[in-house]
């Protein structure tokens, strides 16, 4: 805006402030004094071009499909094709996951994503003490080859992508994957497809580990080769802001801690002699789509723009691929409530709306019994068709980037990308989130802005519906999934049918090769594969980590 | 001083599951309440747990799980107390817990149950209310 437009704009503001404005407060005050999102960012009464009247076109919006992609990574976004409605699945016994995976399929969801069990996230085989009471109940139990053999029975993986969330110990499930493909002739660059491998998330916010940050490092930095030797349509990471944010983070703690860990993993994979405009291309993104509507919104669009300017201006990448943050969303599964559940139906649709007015290339839009268990067929149905119905009948997906240009949210976005930065500067000065992430950086802020937002409910700051106003105390029970605790046993006889029938010579021959390799610091990935194509379990080879690296403990900081 | 401030809580994650958020925020409003919090930090068996109530010498513990094992786990650390003769511990829980497994859980020994939503002060109130210091006659 030119200076006497601006300035004309600012007279006519105190103007309506001095008349319209106070005659209306002075009849009705506002609802409250102080307005601000879900993570106490304020919000203005009103936003006018003034409150972006630095904003440059080219320099910070641009056009969709150019730097700094702001408005989107692809020219005509929805228009072209729609995101991936990729409904996260897996519980129980490998069979019972893989019906669900067909079921998904003939319902049109167009990819896999496959949940893991507690104990396969921790790198524990299913018949292991700890496992107990644990195995197939927040996802499904892999512990051998053979598991994953039944998960994918009849899945052509030459043309369904899959996303696995799975990050310790992700180098043996991917190994499984690939030896799955191996084992049915598909070549490896037809694999498409995710794992999570995120094990700075891990340490800051979901807390599966299973070896100490640096040493976990090291393993993603040989799936990072490996995947670009091998395994050229693969996304050996996906960069999770997620679980960061179901931690308790903040919208900026997500953005900042999420693309400080992503130049974590830039970083680690140029250290290993990789060429940031090859491997950058593979890196994706994952993040959680929260209720707070417009703060989501500014939230991907900083998102895209930041990520834009730390591959071209800090690691200096050619390749526009490498300056694309393209992103996975699920819906905030902390944003559900016990209480009232079909309300749940509500909260998701707005936040997937939020996502695709956000830009996400892929979307999980969650079930409204998830805060219980994992769905049941009728609440995942509902669930995709949520994003069916934003998809074809709603409009939103018809032209680009629909909101950019906004007072509001430019305004905000604006907001969030300068405290996303203030954070990335403070974990560059304590030397890298590795670091931070052992001094518990990350981890104390997120806990600072859980209890934050716990006290501003307690107060009545925040409104939950159900919960903290317009409470029903009327039990309306809604169907939930149960796990037969029988899922346990058949598992364990499995897998201990698949350690009486394997070659327990080459199994040993297999486990010892890896080990002298991550002694020697060689890349882990081709002995792991080998160990997996022997029938070594999950646990085995996990074991043969914690023996040479060490087991990580937390400390525990409340 | 008042009395409450000797009240020593362990406050404990059974299980693998890493979701620390609830578990907390508990512990510091308990803390800010004025009570002695003894955090476990996580993915703690039953035995680590009792050990360390005993070593502690705590009047209370307080489990949060969402992880669907409650019903293997709760059981457990409640014989293991009964076993070292600390049964008199008084045992709570949060979490995501199914309205039709909280019944069971009472018979088996755990004193509340706090499902997701409760406000914090509600904890807070209880404990006052229902945790004594051990060895002092109630």
């Amino acid at each position: 805006m030119d200076p006497e437009a601006l300035a004309r704009l600012e007279a006519e503001r105190r103007r309506w402030e001095a008349t319209t404005l106070r005659e209306a407060l002075a009849a009705r005050p506002e609802r409250r004094e102080r307005f601000s999102t879900i993570s106490d960012v304020e919000v203005g009464r009103l936003y006018t071009p003034a409150d972006v009247a630095d904003l440059d076109y080219l320099r910070d919006l641009g056009f969709p499909g150019e730097y700094p992609f702001t408005r989107g990574i692809h020219p005509t976004m929805y228009r072209g094709r729609l995101w991936t409605m990729r409904q996260f699945a897996g519980f129980g016994t490998p069979e019972e996951s893989n019906r669900r995976f067909h079921y998904l399929l003939r319902l049109g969801q167009t990819g896999l994503s496959v949940a893991f069990d507690m104990p396969t996230l921790m790198g524990y085989d299913a018949d292991h003490p700890r496992a107990q009471g644990e195995v197939g109940r927040e996802g499904v139990a892999v512990s051998s080859l053979a598991d994953m053999e039944v998960l994918f029975e009849g899945i052509p993986l030459d043309e369904i992508t899959t996303s696995m969330t799975i990050n310790a110990p992700a180098n043996v499930l991917l190994a499984m994957y690939v030896a799955v493909a191996d084992r049915r002739g598909i070549p490896r660059e037809r694999l498409g497809g995710t794992t999570q491998t995120d094990i700075l998330k891990e340490f800051i916010a979901q807390k599966e580990w299973i070896v100490p940050p640096r040493a976990s490092m090291k393993l993603v930095q040989d799936m990072l080769v490996f995947g670009a030797r091998e395994l050229p349509r693969w996304n050996v990471i996906s960069i999770s802001g997620y679980h960061i944010r179901e931690a308790g983070a903040t919208a900026a703690q997500e953005l900042a801690f999420t693309l400080a860990d992503g130049i974590a993993y830039v970083q680690a994979g140029i250290d290993a002699g990789l060429d940031v405009d090859a491997f950058a291309p593979r890196l994706s993104f994952f993040f959680d789509c929260h209720i707070d509507f417009f703060e989501e919104i500014a939230k991907f669009r900083a998102a895209r723009r930041m990520w834009a300017r730390i591959m071209r201006e800090r690691f200096g990448a050619r390749n526009p691929r490498a300056w694309w943050l393209r992103f996975h969303t699920q819906t905030a599964g902390v944003s559900l409530t016990a209480q009232q559940p079909l309300n749940n139906i509500v909260r998701v649709a707005l936040q997937a709306l939020a996502a695709v007015l956000g830009g996400t290339q892929s979307l999980h839009t969650n079930s409204m019994d998830e805060t219980y268990a994992l769905p049941t067929e009728e609440a995942v149905t509902v669930a995709l068709r949520t994003q069916q119905i934003i998809a074809y009948e709603t409009g939103v997906a018809d032209t680009v980037d629909p909101l950019g240009g906004a007072y509001y949210v430019e305004a905000l976005t604006r907001e969030l990308e300068r405290q996303a930065w203030a954070y990335i500067e403070r974990i560059d000065a304590l030397g890298g989130m590795v670091a931070a992430v052992e001094a518990g950086y990350p981890q104390r802020e997120i806990a600072e802005a859980a209890y934050r937002y716990q006290q501003q409910l307690e107060r009545g700051e925040k409104i939950i519906v159900g919960v903290n106003a317009f409470v029903d105390e009327t039990p309306r029970p809604i169907p939930i999934l149960r796990i037969d605790p029988e899922v346990e046993r058949r598992q364990v006889e499995r897998l201990r049918r698949v350690r009486a029938e394997r070659d327990p010579a080459r199994v040993a021959e297999a486990l010892h090769r890896l080990r002298e390799a991550a002694r020697r610091g060689d890349n882990t990935m081709y002995p792991i594969l080998d160990a997996v194509k022997a029938y070594a379990t999950v646990g085995e080879i996990c074991d043969v980590f914690r023996a040479v690296y060490g087991e990580y403990r937390e400390p525990a900081i409340i | 001083m008042p009395a409450e401030s000797k009240i020593r809580i362990l406050v404990a994650k059974p299980g693998l599951d890493g979701h620390d958020r609830g578990v907390k925020v508990v512990a510091r409003a308990l803390r800010d309440a004025g009570f002695e919090v003894i955090y476990t930090g996580l993915h703690q068996t039953p035995e680590m747990i009792v050990n360390a109530a005993i070593q502690e010498d705590v009047d209370a513990i307080g489990l949060s799980i969402l992880s669907g094992a409650h019903n293997t786990l709760f059981p457990r650390i409640l014989e293991l107390l009964r076993a070292r003769g600390a049964d008199d511990i008084v045992v709570f829980a949060g979490g995501i817990i199914p309205e039709e497994d909280i019944p069971a859980l009472k018979a088996a020994g755990i004193a509340e149950i706090f499902t997701p939503g409760t406000p914090l002060g509600t904890i807070v109130e209880w404990v006052r209310r229902h945790v004594k210091p051990r060895g002092v006659a109630a």
